[in-house]
């Protein structure tokens, strides 16, 4: 509908009938745009300036529980005066604080090995789906997908039955021998591991996976032709080929497990440090909105560098599919 | 190229899938299970079921859930293809950058900043939480969700044949309702069911913008499972996993069907 200007349409006819389909057509190119453009302005971007805004307030014992900043209503002159009650307390006490410090550092740490596991178990699952029969794929491809569309929080929740001291992994290991003392997994790191593995795994083997299956596998069979043993193969020619793949999935698992909160909640238990859970509390338990405010402005700040990296991995798949 | 499957393709391709299947799987099996204890097998029961027909504020809670995930997936499935038709088709208006960015920055931003972020806005507007805040805030985070799946669909259309209506005569706007529309209605239709699983499934960004009276259903499951795993829960998941998934599989067939047909009637267009 762009191009009702240079479509020969609106010209040859060139009477009233053109011009109003060009009007018209207008009308519809702004509604498009301007529609979704101001909702996530009003309800996505402006909420991020109001977050930072209430990061600079006092605290309050009040509700909102927080002393106001400035408003608008109060004119310039009142934003001048307000300008100078701003305050960084709520940073400087996230300085301070080493609880926030050790969150944060935890949380990076906890989502980078969390990632770099997915990678490992993905990259074989997406691999043998892109060399599956062509009739094959569609099933996988779907077999991968479908466990996305059940609740996180239901795939999180069957974890616990299985981690947990008396749980059916126990159970199986101990039936059959292998160990004699229960494995103690929950409440600790490696059942977050599992979590985070388990939950955003189709994230990473979808993008793996078409990466993979535009390849040209010919490529190898040349290599192996001429004597390129198959490991050296892969690292040479077929890892290169998906890199973009392994740069989608990355970010796209490594970004939102950072800021998780259900994960280390329920399989982490109360000893696990996420900044995630940490502003949670902030919020929840000690109604401490511009502590945990301050909170989310830090921790996205620590985010914007990746997020700008998947914007533009996102904007050159759409310029190359067009 | 001609596919075969080496040993290893197949071991980890049967490995990842019972990694993923496993835990629903057993999930599933235990909420048949007579005893209270969750992974103690006691026999053969579906009394949990039952319990969980009973339990008021369980089926409350569905009940708000349903609501604020079919108008959000509706509202936002109409705001998420017109996001998608605006960075498809128009490459260049003013702020598009920023436009663009707004679109993707929501599908990994974690949630807790989301909840946060809407909630102040809403407490700043002076709206009440409950029910209405809950549901723009899912049809905020969704409809960019609904923009990619649209999106994704959009890129590879045949733009000859809107250019072919309307050399025809038809208005852009009768173009779309008449050619654009039946082509990319599978993604739309498969974007509204994403953005409903979404809001369905969502805890986070419910517990923050939800208030007294529009407690939704992951809420209550999270409230349920802090306090310990119970079979009654098992049975509220398999039954949410049940209706996804024959959802899903519904939505697979009449697509599938639609394709054969669409072939069918293109060979036929040919012959005849």
């Amino acid at each position: 509908m762009s191009n009702s200007a240079l479509s020969p349409a609106g010209t040859s006819t060139g009477s009233e009938a053109g011009f109003a389909t060009r009007l018209l057509g207008g009308a519809a190119k702004r509604l498009v745009i301007a529609v979704p453009y101001f909702w996530l302005l009003l309800f996505f971007l402006v909420p991020f300036i109001i977050v930072f805004k209430i990061s600079l307030s006092q605290t309050a014992i009040a509700m909102p529980p927080y002393a106001p900043v400035f408003d608008l209503s109060e004119g310039v002159s009142g934003l001048v005066d307000r300008l100078g009650e701003l305050s960084f307390d709520n940073y400087l006490w996230l300085v301070e604080d080493a609880l926030y410090f050790n969150a944060y550092v935890s949380s990076l740490v906890i989502a980078a090995i969390s990632t770099i596991l997915t990678l490992l178990v993905g990259y074989p699952i997406a691999y043998g789906m892109a060399r599956a029969p062509a009739t094959l794929r569609p099933v996988l491809l779907m077999l991968v997908i479908l466990p996305f569309w059940t609740s996180f929080l239901i795939r999180v929740y069957a974890w616990i039955g299985i981690l947990k001291p008396e749980g059916l992994l126990n159970q199986f290991l101990l039936a059959v021998g292998i160990i004699d003392q229960p494995l103690i997994i929950m409440n600790t790191h490696t059942a977050i591991f599992i979590g985070i593995v388990y939950s955003y795994l189709p994230f990473m083997v979808l993008p793996l996976y078409s990466a993979l299956e535009k390849m040209d596998y010919s490529l190898i069979e040349a290599a192996q032709d001429l004597g390129c043993p198959p490991m050296s193969a892969f690292w040479k020619i077929t890892f290169p080929l998906s890199l973009p793949g392994v740069v989608a999935g990355c970010l796209l698992v490594f970004i939102p497990a950072v800021g998780e909160f259900v994960i280390p909640d329920l399989l982490g238990g109360s000893q696990t440090l996420m900044i995630g859970k940490t502003l949670w509390n902030e919020f929840f338990a000690n109604r401490d909105w511009p502590v945990s405010s301050a909170v989310a402005v830090i921790l996205l700040l620590l985010l914007v560098v990746p997020i700008v990296l998947f914007q533009n991995a996102q904007a050159r798949a759409q310029e190359q599919g067009r | 190229m001609n596919a075969s499957l080496s040993r290893f393709n197949i071991v980890s391709i049967v490995l990842g899938f019972a990694f993923l299947y496993l835990p629903i799987v057993l999930l599933i099996i235990f909420s048949f299970n007579e005893s209270r204890l969750v992974t103690v097998w006691g026999g053969f029961s579906t009394k949990w079921y039952v319990a969980m027909f009973q339990n008021q504020g369980l089926m409350d809670a569905a009940w708000v859930t349903a609501r604020v995930a079919f108008i959000s997936a509706t509202v936002a499935t109409v705001l998420g293809t017109m996001a998608a038709l605006a960075l498809t088709r128009y490459t260049r208006f003013r702020g598009r950058i920023l436009f663009s960015g707004m679109v993707f920055a929501p599908l990994v931003m974690p949630e807790v900043i989301t909840g946060l972020s809407l909630l102040l806005l809403f407490v700043s507007m002076g709206l009440d939480r409950g029910f209405l805040t809950v549901t723009l805030a899912h049809i905020t985070f969704t409809m960019c969700f609904v923009a990619v799946v649209v999106q994704s669909r959009l890129i590879t259309f045949d733009r000859s044949l809107e250019e072919a209506a309307m050399d025809l005569g038809a208005t852009p706007v009768k173009t779309f309702f008449q050619v654009t529309l039946p082509v990319i209605l599978p993604a739309i239709i498969s974007g509204w069911m994403l953005a409903f699983t979404l809001s369905l499934d969502d805890l986070v960004i419910a517990s923050f913008t939800s208030g007294p009276g529009a407690t939704t259903l992951p809420m209550k499951i999270y409230s349920q499972v802090r306090l310990g795993v119970t079979p009654e829960i098992n049975a509220v998941c398999t039954l949410l996993i049940a209706v996804v998934t024959l959802g899903v599989i519904a939505a697979a067939v009449v697509n599938k069907r639609r394709e054969v047909q669409r072939q069918r009637d293109e060979q036929a267009a040919q012959r005849g």
